[in-house]
């Protein structure tokens, strides 16, 4: 994982992972890997994974949450403290979107009120898009569904997800975590979306990093740094 | 070889010689096999005529039954409960006992042809399991012994007992050598002298000293045979593939979940099994178990559950029980009891599947590593990662200094072994809860597999079955170099031997960051002081094998179990028992000197056991139970010596071998 080349800024952003196919998508943004059949996760796992930007040096602590009914009672713990969270569906399932809905709902009331909160759709691979490239779609993108060509497996329609999105104000990405499609960007685009203000260096001794990057303490965060211009950048990942 | 009558005639001698001072020697010398004692075989014989419904209701159930399926078709159905012997009433106070009482020798002048009989009945209070004709028996018990099966595909064989029969009877070959003198040196007991070989098997085994265990198994008499294929993720019950499954239900008959076997095949079982489990419940009699030809069938209730174990490996009753029970705290540690109590109170059609989901895979490596056999489940005990004394005194001491006041218990481990715990003074851990926690860690590979650190709510059902705890968890790789990695490299075949996992257990949810942080400085401590390498090497380094523990010695393999300390050890697999059907038999052939050693009403201290391709030893005193396996040919004193040598091992490494005492605070 790359470092930053030169030392620059970093805060910590707490995420919370919420919905379906999630664990694979972090799997991809921490690790670079892919599991095919990814063994359910049991309670959450907590990860860490750096994302540069042009300024700035977000360092994510990610919990990745299970999604069976009987976590669901202990997911506020999880996403009390967030300053973001990425509702993840699997777009091969109809009702996992009606489920990413319910998770959004339960974020806007229970959350964090300034919480970013990203609706993800998981496993583009399984469409028969050729898009590797773009089919993300930010807060303020404008594209098109994509045609959906028949016999392909998607369930859940880019217009129908990116409406839902657009009226919650949510971040809105299709992904692959199967071939990393859009992954990097969805973490760039959620660093990115975090307000400066709630923008803190290490967050106590309980958020500290767990290994490697004891620095943080000393590298406070430049409050006064642009924010927005970063889009393009992928996370150091 | 097969056909020589000789190792009977030697190991008859010997367990005369050995017993000299019990009628059991005169029992067992008579029909030329060795029984336990005659107290135990009285006693279930007196308790098997007890309870009304054996001899009424073995003749009676097949009969409801036998419409559903036949012997002759065992091969391609599920096996079921068959017609009724003719034989078997006059058979029946010859027939053995059972197999979890005393050990399966079959042979018996008296055995009847059919193998598909039903005599197994056992009853709730649990002192009987179940019991069979020696034919069946042959199947269920020595089978695993030696590794021969007589196949479940021939009904019509026939145990043969005229000394020199066919490989069924052959295979059964083994002395049970009961005595009183427990305690006594097992070199003198078990003298040479005692064991007058004819001259033709001594000349066979001066040219073959050194064959090894279950070396002479022609694999394809196994019941074994389509062993590797048993974790395959093929579903296959009834078909050749199919030794074991495990199942469970609740009374409303929607099965749970199922280790192999589809769910077509599945609920046809279901149907079956519960039709016959409620006929004995009107009875006021709930059915503990049966035996339809070579298949053991033991079934369990517990609350609302039924358990059923349907195995054609050789386990005994109370190991498929036990099997059974391990899977019911595994639903308990997911969903506590009340929890499962309430599901049934508020909707007895409760569909428990979807409060498991997820816990499939838990299920099924806890059934596989059964199905595998599993020292620590058959000892109940903990096995411990061999290091200094004084190591793993400064270990301990450095999770006891970095505790904090939520934490409950804290754990090293490494490779499934133990390191260290600390504990509170007043809670100890209870093994078959961390048999579910090294379950989930090192079997499954759920937690494993995802990388990062881990907050997981469970159940110890030993502990407090009724509400969570909170375990923080995260593995460090014996083999990376550098230092105190957190996120350990994805492997995906990566065992479980070379994880060392620091495993902190709270009962407080919020304390995630607290029991982190004193992870963090637990690992960094290790590293500091060095222990963290001395992990390390000793995972790498593995188990001694037993060359190395005394060398130049005929054991091949051994089990020693601390009673004390509720913790064992053993040398490695390797090189003798390296892929997982050699295993598989090394296993049962201890759950055999187990069972025996263990029947309720058996004395023996000191158990040899001489099989066709096996000679094994099983020693118990109050400090300890040893069970170890030599080759066919290894001769008994040498196998004595061995196991003292061994034991004397154990004693000078005592304090390396187990934790002793432990670090409470
Ligand atoms: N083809 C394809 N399969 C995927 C993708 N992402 C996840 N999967 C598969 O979907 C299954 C579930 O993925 P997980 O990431 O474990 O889902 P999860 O939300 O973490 O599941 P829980 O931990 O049980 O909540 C796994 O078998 C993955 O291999 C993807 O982008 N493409
Ligand atoms: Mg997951």
């Amino acid at each position: 994982m790359a470092e930053a080349t030169a030392p620059k800024p970093s805060s910590s952003v707490k995420l919370v992972l919420l919905g379906e196919a999630a664990s694979s998508l972090v799997l991809r943004f921490v690790n670079n890997d892919f599991q095919e059949n990814k063994e359910p996760t049991i309670g959450a796992a907590f990860l860490t994974q750096k994302c540069n930007l042009p300024t700035r040096t977000i360092k994510f602590e990610i919990w990745d949450t299970a999604g069976q009914e009987r976590f669901a009672s202990l997911a506020p713990m999880y996403y009390r403290n967030a300053q973001s969270a990425l509702v993840v569906y699997d777009l091969t399932k109809p009702t996992s979107l009606i489920k990413a809905k319910h998770w959004v709902a339960e974020l806007q009331r229970q959350a964090s009120p300034g919480i970013v909160i990203a609706l993800v759709g998981n496993k583009l691979d399984l469409t028969n898009e050729t898009s590797g490239s773009s089919n993300a779609i930010g807060e303020d993108g404008d594209e098109a569904a994509e045609p959906e060509d028949d016999g392909d497996a998607r369930k859940v329609s880019t217009a129908e997800a990116k409406t839902y999105a657009e009226e919650e104000g949510l971040l809105f990405f299709e992904t692959s975590a199967k071939n990393g499609t859009n992954v990097t960007e969805v973490f760039t685009a959620i660093a990115n979306a975090i307000p400066e203000t709630s923008l803190k260096g290490a967050r106590g001794p309980g958020a500290t990093q767990s290994n490697a990057n004891r620095a943080e303490d000393q590298s406070r965060v430049n409050l006064t740094g642009p924010r927005d211009n970063a889009s393009k950048e992928g996370c150091a990942c | 070889m097969r056909d020589s009558p000789d190792p009977r005639s030697s190991c008859s001698d010997a367990r005369a010689g050995a017993t000299t001072d019990t009628t059991a020697a005169k029992a067992a010398g008579k029909n030329g096999i060795g029984t336990m004692t005659v107290a135990s075989e009285n006693d279930a014989l007196k308790r098997r005529e007890h309870p009304k419904p054996d001899t009424s209701d073995a003749a009676t159930t097949p009969d409801t039954m036998h419409s559903e399926g036949d012997g002759d078709e065992r091969e391609n159905r599920p096996p079921l409960p068959p017609r009724p012997s003719l034989l078997n009433a006059s058979d029946r106070p010859n027939t053995p006992l059972s197999p979890t009482k005393k050990p399966a020798l079959q042979s018996k002048p008296t055995t009847a042809i059919s193998s598909v009989d039903i005599q197994t009945l056992a009853f709730p209070d649990g002192t009987r399991g179940t019991f069979s004709t020696p034919a069946s028996r042959s199947v269920s018990e020595s089978v695993s012994l030696s590794g021969l099966s007589v196949g479940q595909s021939t009904p019509s064989r026939k145990v043969s007992y005229n000394g020199n029969g066919e490989f069924d009877d052959t295979t059964s070959l083994m002395s049970y050598a009961p005595t009183l003198r427990a305690n006594g040196d097992l070199a003198s007991l078990l003298d040479e002298g005692l064991s007058s070989q004819s001259p033709a098997w001594k000349l066979l085994s001066s040219q073959a000293d050194t064959v090894n265990p279950f070396e002479s198994i022609d694999p394809q008499d196994s019941p074994l045979l389509n062993f590797s294929h048993e974790f395959d993720e093929i579903e296959a019950v009834d078909s050749k593939g199919g030794n074991e499954g495990k199942l469970f239900t609740c009374p409303a008959g929607k099965p749970i979940w199922s280790r192999h076997g589809d769910q077509n095949l599945i609920n046809g079982y279901i149907g079956i099994i519960q039709t016959i489990i409620s006929f004995y419940q009107e009875a006021k009699d709930p059915l503990m178990g049966f035996t339809a030809g070579g298949t053991k069938f033991v079934i369990s209730t517990e609350g609302p559950l039924y358990f059923v174990a349907i195995s054609k490996l050789g386990e005994s009753d109370v190991q498929l029980r036990s099997q059974l029970e391990a899977l019911y705290m595994q639903i308990l540690s997911t969903l506590t009891l009340p929890t499962l109590k309430q599901l049934f109170t508020n909707r007895p059609n409760t569909d428990l599947r979807r409060p498991l989901e997820g816990t499939e895979t838990l299920l099924s490596s806890l059934a596989d590593t059964f199905t595998k056999g599993s020292p620590s489940a058959l000892l109940s005990a903990l096995e411990c990662l061999k290091i200094r004394k004084s190591q793993r005194h400064v270990i301990n001491n450095t999770l006891l200094r970095a505790r904090t006041d939520k934490l409950l218990y804290g754990l090293i481990v490494a490779g499934g072994r133990l390191v260290s715990v600390i504990r509170p003074k007043r809670h100890s851990l209870h093994p078959s809860d961390l048999s579910l926690i090294f379950n989930m860690l090192f079997e499954a590979g759920s937690v494993k597999a995802g990388g990062g650190e881990n907050w997981i709510p469970l159940c110890l059902p030993g502990f407090n079955n009724k509400g969570y705890l909170y375990m923080y968890v995260s593995f460090v790789s014996a083999h990376e170099d550098g230092e105190a990695p957190s996120e350990r490299p994805h492997t995906a075949g990566s065992g479980r031997n070379d994880e060392i996992a620091v495993l902190l257990i709270s009962a407080d949810k919020e304390s995630f960051y607290e029991l982190k942080k004193m992870r963090e400085e637990v690992v960094g401590q290790l590293e500091k002081n060095g222990s963290m390498n001395i992990i390390k090497s000793a995972v790498r380094q593995g188990r001694p094998s037993t060359s190395d523990i005394v060398p130049g010695t005929i054991i091949r393999h051994f089990l020693y179990k601390s009673r004390p300390n509720v913790q064992f050890t053993m040398p490695s697999f390797s090189p003798h028992f390296d892929n997982l059907l050699s295993r598989r038999r090394l296993l049962s052939l201890y759950h055999n000197l187990h069972a025996s050693t263990h029947a309720k009403h058996s004395h023996v201290k000191v158990l040899h056991c001489v099989g066709r391709d096996s000679i094994s030893l099983a020693w118990t005193t109050p400090f300890f139970e040893f069970y170890c396996v030599a080759g066919p040919n290894a001769s008994r004193s040498a196998l004595a010596q061995g196991a003292n040598k061994v034991i004397q091992w154990v004693k000078r490494e005592e304090e390396r071998v187990f934790i002793i005492g432990g670090a409470v605070f």
